[in-house]
């Protein structure tokens, strides 16, 4: 079992009456890479949200780094872990950079508004999510993909050794989504935990090095994608036949959808 | 830019900076202006003898007992209205989300007129209409409340109050004798006509207050800006952030209509003025304040002087610019 510094614990998560899980526990193992995926509507923002401590559980308890998320300092935490998430409002008028940089106030303080590193932070994620040519655009001007970009911008400045980002490639053209993915993966790699919720299988299988399958609520599986997913599974959680095969770039898992028989082809 | 001084670090967009810079001078013009012109003109030269004391005495009981504590109360209200309209337009993320249409300036005119109508003094009304701020405030906030408030709930809840108020204070109007409703219809205009310095000092010293609570709020409410959930990734603690918020624009509100009556408008534009002139996103605390109190001393000035000998009270004048900056508002919106 790897080390694990964000957890939840027997959660229940609700909407005021809207019970969305009840008794979740879920481990982000330290350094991966973890996607959950599962049909719309199954839970995968509150969880994320729960995590982020958004949404505060009605039972169980989110542990980030042994503490309890929702009793340590919200802007301690903020330098800790980050979030992206599902939908978030471009205030008016406002350009590239300055929304960039709004990513450095857990960084900041009343005193010490703009540092050094806050300029070399909001310079390389906007480098690492090719918008620094959009520096003095207005987002509000955007097109939806380079909107996106500049949301995870955001994220990147602030910097945090944790990111979860809510379906991150929606919105955008199939490059763009590899293009953010591969951005992941590279985060990733040095040495950052990042957890993603995707819609897309095959992504999720060619990036995730750790894949959390949810259904109603509940985690129906998790583990490496190789090993866990099966056309079984596919077919409880999402209701699809499919056939498996191996992906010929990444070697992961390949979901391809059973071609259901046109009429005319089968009355023949 | 940033200004570094020491340890401390500052950013500050340069045009932020020129936009304030002229707000000063403007207000400083306007009082200048309001001290030494009127019936009795009094060189700018001769202000400063007059307000230390050492002029005529004609020009020294012109000067600070009547146009200083009347321009300052101006300066003041507005920049309370102005900062009370930043705050509400930032947290119901709505231009129209400003203290006189959700609401909080008509229950402030409910508490006056009721003052009014029981037979009470000058303070008693100020007294009666940060109350009533306060009650249709805490009301209004009570209702939108689910689990926290969002901004469109508060402004539709607001909208709905505010109606409502307005048919109650007709419906006081209609019910008063006709003394009573002379007065309070003077009082609901709103009025900086005849403020002595009894008006000034507790604005004043409410501002010393609620002026660096709004400082401190400035930054973590931009924040807000951008939704609950992108805020508290950032580490803002939403609730409370807009608790506090809510706490401090009703107060300025409140106690800027305690003041000056419930003067319409200023608290709408400023805030939307300052905003266009610095092209800052977001909430721009300071600006909005200098552009209330220059909007407001500004009209005032402009009440006294147009149809001198006649005087208007200030609030005809805003709402007649402001319905006009309203309709420019909306049209500019359908494109
Ligand atoms: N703010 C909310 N208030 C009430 N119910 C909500 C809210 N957000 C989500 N839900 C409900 O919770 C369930 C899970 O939603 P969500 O976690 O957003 O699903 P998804 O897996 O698509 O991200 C859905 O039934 C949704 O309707
Ligand atoms: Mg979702």
């Amino acid at each position: 079992m790897p080390d694990v510094r964000l957890s939840g614990t027997g959660l229940t998560l609700a909407y005021d009456q809207r019970v969305v899980a009840t008794d979740l526990s879920v481990a982000i193992p330290d350094e991966s890479f973890t996607v959950i995926i599962g049909p719309n509507a199954c839970g995968k923002s509150t969880l994320l949200r729960a995590l982020a401590r958004m949404l505060k559980p009605k039972a169980g308890a989110v542990h980030l780094d042994g503490g309890v998320i929702t009793s340590l300092p919200s802007k301690e935490v903020a330098r800790r872990l980050g979030l992206l998430p599902q939908t978030s409002i471009v205030p008016d008028g406002i350009t590239v950079a300055d929304l960039v940089a709004r990513g450095r106030y857990p960084h900041q303080k009343l005193m010490r508004q703009w540092s050094k590193a806050d300029e070399v932070a909001v310079t390389e994620a906007m480098r690492a999510t090719d918008v620094a040519e959009l520096a003095d655009r207005i987002v509000d001007e955007l097109s939806g993909g380079q909107r996106q970009r500049v949301w995870l911008a955001m994220a990147l400045a602030q910097e945090t050794p944790i990111l979860l980002l809510d379906e991150p490639t929606t919105f955008l053209d199939i490059s763009h989504q590899i293009e953010v993915l591969d951005l992941c993966a590279d985060l990733h790699e040095e040495g950052r935990t990042m957890v993603a919720v995707l819609h897309d299988l095959n992504q999720a299988c060619r990036y995730a090095t750790h894949l959390i399958v949810m259904r109603a609520g509940r985690i129906v599986a998790q583990g490496d994608p190789g090993e866990i997913v099966t056309p079984e599974l596919v077919h409880e959680v999402f209701d699809l036949r499919c056939e498996i095969i191996v992906d010929p770039q990444s070697g992961t898992p390949l979901i391809v959808p059973e071609a259901r028989r046109r009429v005319s082809a089968t009355a023949g | 830019m940033n200004v570094r001084v020491g340890p401390c670090s500052i950013r500050l967009a340069p045009r932020a900076l020129i936009v304030g810079v002229c707000l000063i001078l403007v207000a400083f013009a306007v009082t200048v202006a309001a001290l030494s012109t009127g019936e009795l003109a009094v060189p700018a030269a001769d202000i400063v003898r007059a307000l230390f004391g050492e002029g005529t005495p004609v020009a020294e009981l012109i000067v600070s007992k009547l146009r200083a504590p009347r321009v300052v109360t101006g300066l003041m209200v507005g920049a309370a209205f102005g900062l009370s309209g930043a705050i509400f337009q930032s947290l119901t993320r709505n231009p129209l989300g400003s203290p006189d249409f959700i609401g909080f300036t008509a229950g402030a005119s409910t508490g006056g007129i009721l003052v009014v109508i029981a037979g009470g003094s000058a303070m008693a009304i100020a007294g009666g209409a940060l109350a009533g701020c306060v009650l249709t405030a805490a009301l209004v906030y009570g209702l939108a409340f689910r689990g926290g408030v969002q901004g469109y709930r508060l402004v539709l809840v607001g909208i709905g109050a505010n109606a409502l108020l307005l048919a109650v204070n007709s419906y006081l109007l209609t019910r008063a004798n006709i003394n009573d409703a002379a007065t309070a219809g003077a009082w609901l205009t709103g009025s900086l006509g005849g403020r002595g310095w009894e008006h000034a000092i507790p604005v004043g010293l409410a501002l010393a207050v609620l002026v660096p609570v709004c400082a401190a709020l400035s930054r973590p409410m931009r924040m807000l800006e951008m939704g609950d959930d992108a805020a508290k990734a950032m580490g803002i603690r939403v609730e409370p952030v807009r608790a506090v918020a809510i706490a401090a624009g009703v107060l300025l509100s409140g106690v800027a209509t305690a003041a000056a009556g419930p003067v319409i408008f200023v608290a709408l534009a400023a805030p939307q003025l300052a905003r266009r002139l610095t092209r800052s996103p977001g909430v721009t605390m300071g600006a909005s304040a200098l552009m209330g109190a220059v909007l407001l001393t500004g009209a005032d000035l402009a009440a006294q002087r147009l149809l001198a000998p006649t005087q208007l009270p200030v609030g005809v004048l805003t709402a007649a610019i402001g319905g006009t900056y309203l309709a420019l508002l909306l049209r500019k919106d359908r494109h």
